[in-house]
């Protein structure tokens, strides 16, 4: 069988046409850029209200926008093509778009449904004015539905991930598969890897593990960040005083926690330094406020150069001490306390429903709290196997906690600059004078008014801890060295380079593409929130 | 002035110390100590072996006295081993000679022995630092400029076609990882059978196999030593050579290129942003109405102030890009800081570790104070107090 080439027989009669609106469309780009340093960028008006611009700018833009257009549609016809040939008539392209038949129905029916709605949908809806922000929208589902069809219901991948395939190390794209069964997909479409795995489902694959952990370790530190960082902003005055039930409360979870720590067996100068510790940080709630703490504690962590501190924390060593889990055992705490708080300071006020919903939703989260932290055969298994339905790998666990507690610190400081600016509004004061409790006030008047920069924010985190995730996987850190993610790829594909880019190329395009989906995304969003 | 600097400068005593000695704790749990052993010691040590060999040394004794060891304020430890030999901290974990003294810590300048170079860690630091900062002074060179020039050019006519291309740009750029646009840098240009190196050779534009190296080792060479400039005093010869002789376009381009471009991105954003302020001002106005050209206005009127942020975000960006040379320096195979980091960790060298993560640290508050301070002296409208 012979190789595949990119295009296949649709590049034929394409590729020349596709070539000339490209030269078109970069040479009216050129000019456009040119020509805007010299030509003003409008002339007034006229007599209808509408902008006129100058004759040439105006030319110039229109046959941008034409060959754009033109260079879109026949980018689209080469899936579209590849879609209904395959590999005979669409080659390589064309193999590919075909095994992501799944993913372009949806995401044909997705926006379709999302453009004919828009109005209904609020912020999500307005998306779908701005340029931008639908191509971010775009590109973020595109990978989700990849991660979905392909990571989880096993649609999209041509071969199994982890299965080497002899005499096919290093091959270049379209090369057909060597001792190809009737039943096997006949050739390795981005060709094979250092360890002759196919490139192409090695990706689709590794998709799935970044789609999954970037957006959850994300929101998990939101959840740390909020949770710490409104009252920090909140409180400016001492919250604890000698003697108060509060200060009662501190002291005895201080005691709790050193307690612990004696149990698990920690060394004597250490439990003196954690008992100094715990009186300083007593005194300075009583003294000073709980924003010097917390503030003191985020600026120290932000202080660490984040490469460093993976390096510190993500080694198989530590991982044999148990910090991961200890560490997973408070920062998983926070999402529970974070609901528990939000509902329980909404339905304070109406006991018949206060105990159902509160203690539903607490006993619930404590569930999956426990079920998340606790696994078999490491320092915390707490939950019965049985009761245990999540079952967290110890290399991705020891990521995640580690990628959480790098952004919580940020979120935390971002948290609480916003409660900062917001507190001295008049809806605040007036929900004070009404009588309402901190919390309440904290969660239900201040946090829904900083959910615009908080959004926006989300998206752009979500990129950040995705690059996060690279960094690791590209100093071997954490997952297995055969794990199929991006990070992880690249690392085994960097060391041949320049002899075979194409395994590493894959995933770091993969990657770059979901995170500028993400900024993208984010720029639409903070568009369109700033625009009403 | 005076009041707020002590305290700020107290603050960071006090983060740098709680930093180090986090750091401390982690490389002296035990199963990082009995890596430390077995890789200094061989891989085939029994339990016994690893555990005398680590008291012979002094690791099995509480953390808060080995830490006051390597800060200078305890004595060091001398410990009779299983073998007969007495041994000392100060002598590099060694034998001790007539002349070891009882305290070696930072205080007194001693940084320790590193395990993996088996030379003292100040000998490592220094050498490694210097490295890492020519790199970083050619990104900064590159970085900078480029990034303000794309900033005030977008920023000043804001909503134009311009503006909105290098939005878009920056955007990418910020979206783009170290490890992504080095990856593609090297496969676009440093392959001899992929990329435009190929391409360009087969048409006669360049006699060279390929365009630029993937490798930055030669740029940190030693110099040689019939090394000469004549129109350079002979002190200065050394640092010519280290900055601008032994780093070449060839060799240094592409690492240079790739952490820049990863920072441009945000600077030339936050530029953007507050050129395109300063533009709406009502001084710009009232310049316009007068009849100043525009190129007038950019220059003489709206720049000086449109640069004072950018210069903030400047100076926080430096401990942003440290991740990014650690990432290059792996990739490009450059044996600076970040090459000594990564092997640092690699082998549990705590001495190396504590030393490079002191020099990170600091490099992360004073660039923080440095922006505070020259944000006031920049912006006479902010007082300290």
């Amino acid at each position: 069988m012979e190789a595949l080439t990119w295009t296949g027989n649709v590049g034929g009669f394409l590729n020349p046409i596709l070539g000339i609106f490209l030269l078109i469309l970069l040479v009216g780009f050129m000019l456009q850029l040119i020509s805007g340093l010299f030509i003003p960028s409008a002339r007034g008006y006229d007599a209808d209200g509408s902008l006129m611009e100058h004759p040439f700018t105006a030319k110039i833009n229109l046959a941008v926008s034409i060959s754009f257009g033109l260079f879109v549609g026949v980018s689209l016809l080469y899936l579209v093509l590849g879609m209904i040939f395959g590999l005979e008539g669409g080659g390589i392209v064309g193999g590919i778009s075909k095994q992501l038949t799944p993913v372009w129905l949806t995401l044909i029916l997705i926006f379709v449904f999302s453009v004919a709605f828009k109005r209904k949908l609020g912020l999500y809806g307005k998306l779908f004015d701005s340029p931008v922000g639908m191509v971010g929208l775009g590109l973020i589902l595109f990978w989700v539905l990849v991660a979905i069809f392909g990571g989880i219901f096993d649609m999209i991948v041509t071969h199994n991930e982890l299965s080497q395939v002899s005499g096919m190390k290093n091959k270049l794209p379209g090369t057909p598969m060597r001792g190809a069964e009737g039943t096997d997909f006949q050739y390795f479409l981005l060709g094979g890897d250092g360890l002759a795995r196919d490139v192409f489902s090695r990706a689709v694959k590794g998709s799935a593990i970044v789609i999954v952990v970037a957006p959850l370790a994300t929101l998990f530190a939101f959840m740390v960040g909020i949770t710490l960082g409104i009252p920090a902003g909140y409180y400016s005055d001492p919250i604890l005083e000698f003697g108060n039930r509060a200060f009662l409360i501190a002291c005895i979870v201080g005691a709790l926690f050193i307690s612990l720590l004696t149990f698990l067996g920690a060394a004597v100068d250490i439990i003196i330094l954690l008992i100094l510790m715990v009186v300083l940080i007593l005194w300075l709630l009583v003294k000073s406020s709980l924003d010097t703490v917390l503030s003191f504690l985020a600026n120290l962590i932000l202080a660490f150069p984040v490469i460093l501190l993976f390096f510190l924390l993500v080694t198989p060593e530590i991982v044999k001490t148990g910090l991961p889990n200890y560490m997973a055992l408070i920062l998983f705490f926070f999402p529970v306390v974070f609901l528990t708080v939000l509902l329980n300071s909404k339905y304070h006020t109406r006991p018949d429903v206060r105990l159902w919903i509160v203690g539903g939703v607490t006993v619930l989260s404590m569930w999956v709290y426990l079920s998340m932290i606790s696994e078999p055969d490491t320092a915390i298994h707490i939950l019965p196997i049985p009761l245990d339905f999540i079952s967290m790998p110890p290399e991705i666990l020891v990521v995640f906690v580690s990628v959480v507690f790098v952004n919580s610190p940020t979120v935390f400081r971002i948290v609480r600059g916003l409660t900062l600016d917001i507190k001295s509004r008049d809806y605040v004061a007036a929900a004070q004078t009404r009588g309402e409790r901190g919390w309440y006030i904290m969660l239900w008047e201040i946090l829904p008014n900083v959910r615009g920069p908080l959004i926006v924010d989300f998206c752009l985190r979500i990129g950040y801890t995705t690059i996060l995730l690279g960094t690791l996987g590209f100093f071997g850190l954490g997952l297995e060295s055969e794990s199929p993610d991006w990070g992880t790829t690249i690392n085994a594909g960097r060391r041949l380079l320049s002899i075979a880019p194409i395994p590493a190329l894959v995933p770091a395009i993969a990657l770059m593409s979901l995170v500028l989906g993400l900024n993208l995304l984010a720029d639409g969003l903070r568009e369109e929130s700033l625009r009403d | 002035m005076g009041i707020f600097l002590i305290r700020r400068i107290s603050l960071m005593l006090l983060t740098a110390l709680s930093l180090t000695f986090i750091v401390f704790v982690m490389t002296n749990l035990q199963p990082n100590l009995e890596k430390l052993a077995k890789t200094q010691g061989n891989f085939r040590m029994s339990e016994a072996e690893v555990s005398s060999y680590l008291r012979d040394r002094g690791f099995e004794r509480p953390v808060t006295l080995k830490y006051g060891e390597w800060l200078g304020v305890v004595p060091s430890y001398r410990i009779e081993g299983r073998d007969g030999e007495t041994r000392s901290r100060c002598s590099a974990h060694g034998v001790i000679q007539s002349n070891t003294p009882r305290y070696c810590g930072i205080i007194q300048g001693y940084w320790g022995q590193s395990w993996v170079f088996k030379e003292p860690v100040a000998n490592v630091i220094a050498k490694r630092l210097s490295a890492t900062g020519v790199l970083m002074l050619w990104v900064f060179l590159v970085m900078i400029p480029s990034a303000l020039f794309l900033g005030v050019l977008a920023g000043m006519k804001e909503g134009s076609r311009l503006d909105r291309t290098l939005s878009t740009g920056a955007i990418a750029t910020t979206a783009t990882p170290e490890y992504v646009s080095g990856v593609v840098f090297i496969a676009l240009l440093a392959s001899s059978k992929f990329g435009l190196s190929p391409l360009f050779s087969s048409l006669g534009w360049s006699d060279k196999r390929i365009l630029f190296k993937g490798s930055a080792t030669s740029a940190a060479k030693e110099i040689p030593a019939d090394y000469d400039v004549y129109w350079l005093p002979d002190f200065l010869e050394g640092f010519w050579w280290k900055v601008a002789e032994a780093p070449t376009l060839e060799n240094f381009m592409l690492p240079v290129l790739t952490i820049a471009l990863y920072g441009m991105g945000y600077i030339a954003r936050m530029t953007r942003a507050s050129m395109a302020e300063v533009m709406t001002s009502q001084y710009i106005r009232t310049a316009r109405l007068k009849g100043v050209n525009f190129k007038n206005i950019v220059i003489k009127h709206a720049l000086r102030n449109a640069l004072i942020a950018p210069f903030t975000v400047i100076m926080l960006q430096i401990p942003w890009l440290l991740t990014g040379v650690v990432i290059v320096e792996t990739l490009f195979n450059f044996k600076g800081l970040g090459f000594a980091l990564v092997q640092a960790a690699g082998n549990n060298d705590i001495d190396l570790l504590l030393a490079v993560s002191v020099v990170s640290v600091i490099v992360v508050l004073v660039t923080q104070l440095i922006s505070d301070i020259g944000y006031v002296f920049l912006n006479p409208r902010i007082s300290i107090s």
